[in-house]
């Protein structure tokens, strides 16, 4: 079938820059490592206790050195559950110095929810049966919000947290 | 020119098609408008109404019911006009017509009754009631019913026609019928196999991860069902109402037939954030999405080769002359042209979309909500809208008059400026992080949180606009189906230009291109599927309270 010469230039430089960016995806993901979030570990939702991250004592911020942590996070509607602080009081802000690379680690024990860090990259699913992880650095000191934006009830839109990067 | 119209009872059908996609459109329309309402935090629901209900409400009838109905309403009106209907295909054709409207008044019923919040995309484990599912599953086999019909009457035509190439928008329609069917299997599977015996009781538990994975199999080729009876529009139509030609015959077929390979392994890109998927069969469906945009860049050039083609034969042959040259005071060019203006933007935001990193900046925000209201309620209802200023009088026996194309150019205008506000302010505040599918929240009360609502006035005042322009248009088809002067309406249908080159016969050849829709359907799913199987965590009883289903 004969091509109009200058369609052939429009799809090559459309179907080129498609490519191009493609190409950039594909080294992004698998050479320099921003996979999207895909943890492959399942869990038994009516039992996440059994993992241990999800021990009571385990939630929340863990440092594991310098300048890296993990959180970990049970959903469930509507709650994040980030554990209690020395208090025996429930998290409700985490506190992060700035320029912490954190890597946020959470399940569900009912429903689908979505574990949005508003204003940074942090953006995952959490599904019942399995962890998910994402990983993010702090470089702006200031209050951001989790949000849940996946539908998870009718109260879905009270599902939320805060986060305060500091400086030091 | 009597030839040139549809019989009676052709019409007849088309117009039972038509009747139910614009009271939808009213019902939904009026259901997005209350959202964009209560999301400014002035406003409640009166009587207890749940702001999920409405969102329900909305998604279904306007991306379910409002679309089926009006695409297979088309596409019975152009097989007929250029294939035609048997007897017996007609009954055929009335039968899945009235199926698919009781399944869409039983799960409608259910969603009114607050025992369905689930959204249109289900939701797994949040358990709508039964019947919900049951009326879902009577949409499809209705529509399934449609699609044979289609099959059929292309395939009797081919049989009194042997060696001729089909009419180019019987083929058109077939493709999209053969999308359709290949891509619901995946719906209907998840509904039967895993709702419904979950829902009644008879299971115990779901598997979630399989559940979305069938859905969203079936979610994104939906939107191509969606889009390829706009493309019909410009490939078919358009040429002929601003006095042109088909650019290529042998194009068109082959966009349609890129759309045919290409649109259904695609159903990842919804999944990029899930964990118990592997990251490298989501990049598998990354870069076969990206092939489904090159159908839509081969149409872009096609319209404007037919643009440009068909000024230029006017006599206007400076360098944008021809421009000017294109009839802008006709609505059934006008509508879809703006449509048209808006895919591209739409497209752009699409590969955002489905691109695995910046996925994760815009995944679930309202920025999404923001693209689909461009593709789905800009480019295809803009399109739907142009088409339904000649099809309505052609079915009704009236004539398009001045006032209906007053009417119309005005729709169009104020559903532009009513979509960039709405839309321009979703995809904005889908930047900062607000979250779609959401009611008023001040969550933490944060600054963040404010300059989000912000954002939600300015969807508000863009939603009050466009519920306008549904007003206008539902007046204009009220009009066109009663008021409008008898006469005899333009079927247009466009011919191929005398010079263009012949199309091979090879795009005929429906072993073929199903064959490899269906290995690239099994390359892009097979092992990532057999994986969620193997490696399934303990599965999810119902989950009903959530959603006040108790």
């Amino acid at each position: 079938m004969h091509l109009h010469k200058y369609e052939k230039m429009w799809m090559l430089i459309g179907g080129g820059a498609l490519l191009i960016f493609l190409i950039m995806l594909g080294v992004g993901a698998f050479y320099q490592g921003t996979k999207p979030p895909s943890c492959l570990t399942t869990i038994d939702p009516q039992n996440v206790e059994a993992h241990d991250s999800f021990k009571k004592e385990n939630l929340g911020m863990q440092q594991l050195d310098d300048n890296r942590y993990v959180v970990n996070v049970i959903a469930s509607a509507f709650n994040y559950d980030f554990g209690t602080d020395e208090e025996g009081n429930v998290v409700r802000t985490i506190r992060i110095p700035v320029g912490s690379e954190v890597m946020f680690q959470g399940t569900s024990t009912d429903v689908v929810h979505g574990f949005e860090l508003a204003g940074t990259n942090a953006n995952m699913m959490l599904e019942p049966g399995y962890i998910n992880t994402v990983e993010t650095t702090f470089n702006k000191p200031g209050t951001y919000t989790f949000v849940c934006n996946e539908y998870c009830g009718t109260g879905h839109h009270y599902m939320t947290a805060t986060v305060e990067v500091y400086d030091e | 020119m009597i030839a040139n119209q549809l019989t009676k009872k052709d019409s007849k059908l088309s117009m039972a098609h038509m009747w139910v996609a614009f009271i939808s459109l009213l019902i939904g329309g009026l259901m997005g408008l209350l959202q964009t309402l209560v999301r400014t935090g002035r406003f409640t629901l009166p009587f207890g109404i749940d702001y999920y209900q409405i969102l329900t409400v909305h998604g279904v009838i306007l991306a379910l019911v409002l679309t089926t109905f009006f695409i297979i309403g088309f596409q019975f009106s152009l097989m007929s006009k250029t294939v035609g209907m048997s007897d017996r295909e007609r009954v055929w054709a009335w039968i899945a017509f009235w199926v698919m409207l009781v399944g869409t008044i039983a799960a409608a019923t259910m969603i009114l009754l607050g025992k369905a919040s689930v959204l249109y995309t289900f939701y797994a484990p949040l358990a709508a009631h039964p019947i919900f599912y049951f009326g879902l599953t009577l949409v499809i086999v209705g529509t399934w019913i449609a699609c044979f019909v289609n099959f059929h009457q292309l395939y009797k035509w081919k049989k009194a026609n042997k060696g001729e190439k089909s009419p180019l928008l019987a083929f058109m329609v077939v493709i999209n019928m053969i999308i359709w069917f290949i891509s619901t299997i995946g719906v209907a599977a998840t509904v039967l196999i895993q709702f419904i015996p979950w829902s009644l009781g008879i299971v115990d538990e779901i598997n979630i991860l399989v559940s979305r994975t069938l859905f969203w199999y079936f979610g994104h080729p939906l939107v191509y069902f969606w889009l390829l009876p706009a493309y019909m529009a410009w490939y078919g139509i358009i040429p002929k109402i601003i006095g042109g030609k088909i650019f290529s015959d042998g194009l068109a077929r082959l966009a349609f037939i890129l759309f045919l390979l290409f649109s259904i392994p695609v159903g990842f890109h919804h999944q990029l954030l899930e964990p118990g998927i592997d990251p490298f069969w989501k990049y598998i469906q990354v870069v076969l999405t990206f092939a489904v945009a090159i159908p839509s860049l081969l149409t872009a050039f096609s319209m404007f080769a037919t643009f440009e083609t068909a000024g230029r034969a006017k006599g206007f042959n400076t360098l944008f002359g021809w421009f000017k040259a294109l009839p802008w005071k006709d609505v059934r060019f006008f509508a879809p042209m703006v449509g048209m203006i808006a895919f591209i933007p739409a497209g752009a935001g699409g590969l955002v979309n489905a691109s695995n990193q910046l996925n994760l900046v815009v995944h679930n925000t309202i920025w999404v909500t923001g693209h689909f209201h461009l593709t789905l309620a800009t480019t295809v209802i803009l399109t739907f809208f142009g088409i339904s200023y000649w099809l309505v009088p052609v079915l009704t026996g009236r004539k398009l008059d001045e006032k209906t194309n007053r009417l119309g150019i005005i729709q169009t205008i104020v559903w532009a400026i009513g979509m960039f506000f709405m839309s321009g302010s979703m995809h904005i505040a889908g930047l900062l992080g607000a979250p779609r599918r959401s009611a008023f929240s001040e969550y933490n009360g944060s600054e963040q949180v404010t300059e989000w609502i912000g954002y939600q006035y300015g969807q508000a005042i863009g939603g009050s606009i466009l519920f306008i322009g549904i007003i206008i248009m539902m007046y204009t088809f009220l009009y066109m189906t009663f008021f409008a002067p008898k006469g005899v309406e333009e079927f247009p249908i466009a011919e191929t230009a005398e010079d263009a080159e012949p199309t091979p016969m090879i795009f005929e050849n429906w072993r073929l291109w199903i064959g490899i829709a269906v290995v690239l359907i099994a390359f892009a799913y097979t092992i990532p599927f057999i994986d969620i199987i193997q490696n399934s965590p303990p599965g999810s009883p119902t989950f009903k309270g959530l959603i006040g289903n108790s």
